[in-house]
């Protein structure tokens, strides 16, 4: 099975990474009117139950992959092509 | 009567760089360092800790998320649960809170730039085991050296905090780095575990400016031999 978790800065909180990439689409002379950067984590694990999965990456977004006071967390499951 | 020095261990975890200043600083002011490497499931017989500034684990993921997992934070935890003494200087501030040892996170500073220069800090309180010998409102002179040292705590958060005498440190005037409240330290609930974004361990010899750093590192080193004297009284 395959995962991806999608890690974001949760909204109101400020995003100097963000504001910096639109600050230099707008040079680039795209009009963007927000940005806000994140992080992927691509995960790999051994085919299983979906639920269990889906029950094990919510843990790990919560005690590692983000830090639920400043980031929100979105998880994608998919089986293996 | 010459005063003993009491032990306090400094952690090392790979990425760590100061902890080198931190054991010479806290020497210097009449502690024994202890070096703890990171991989050490329990502390040695110390009534403080001290985790230093660095980049552990080279910030991946986020600065202190993945120190927070190392064997030695077993050790932290246990002392602080037990009322030891928990200094927490830049990296180890985010680790700190990353642990759940202090509240609040460190987000990248609000410019972006890496910031590295003196700043002046106002001491909010001088009844911690960190402080005890600052005055009231005294100003300290202390360099940061950081690129996430953006102290952010939701609205409730902050109240709470405020409301419990929880900020020790503030920087003056403008803050280098976006911190909420020019927040520069804070303590926990019990006072025991301080994390703070300056670094004191680089501000203790004259010949490298400021010697306010040794307010701090003083004070830590006497609470640490008030805790030793205390528990070898028992």
């Amino acid at each position: 099975m395959k995962a991806t978790v999608l890690v974001r800065p949760k909204p109101g909180i400020l995003d100097p990474q963000g504001e910096a990439v639109q600050g230099s689409l707008k040079q680039l002379g795209f009009a963007v009117e927000g940005a806000r950067v994140g992080r992927v984590v691509d995960l790999e694990f051994a085919n299983g139950d979906p639920q269990q999965a889906r029950a094990e990456l919510e843990r790990m977004c919560e005690q590692l992959l983000a830090n639920p006071l400043i980031e929100s967390y979105e998880i994608e499951l998919r089986d293996d092509e | 009567m010459t005063e003993t020095r009491p032990r306090i261990a400094v952690v090392t975890f790979p990425g760590s760089n100061d902890d080198g200043d931190a054991a010479l600083a806290l020497e210097a002011l009449g502690a024994e360092p202890v070096p703890v490497w990171h991989a050490e499931t329990e502390l040695p017989a110390v009534r403080a800790v001290v985790l230093p500034g660095g980049f552990s684990y080279g910030d991946y993921l986020r600065a202190g998320a993945l120190a927070r997992f190392a064997p030695v934070m077993k050790g932290v935890h246990a002392l602080a649960a037990e009322g030891g003494l928990v200094l927490g200087i830049c990296n180890g501030f985010q680790v700190l809170c990353e642990a759940g040892l202090l509240p609040g996170a460190l987000r990248p500073n609000e410019s972006l730039d890496f910031v590295c220069r003196d700043v002046q800090l106002t001491v909010e309180r001088t009844d911690t085991p960190f402080t005890m010998r600052c005055t009231r409102e005294q100003r300290l002179t202390i360099p940061v050296k950081h690129g996430e040292g953006c102290f952010f705590a939701d609205a409730d958060l902050l109240a709470e905090l405020e409301a419990a005498n929880q900020v020790v440190l503030r920087y003056e005037g403008e803050s280098p780095n976006g911190s909420l409240a020019r927040i520069a330290g804070i303590v926990n609930a019990e006072g025991n575990v301080l994390g703070l974004m300056p670094h004191p361990e680089h501000a203790v010899d004259p010949l490298t400016g400021s010697t306010d750093g040794a307010l701090i590192l003083g004070s830590l080193v006497d609470a640490a031999r008030h805790a030793a004297a205390a528990v070898a009284a028992i």
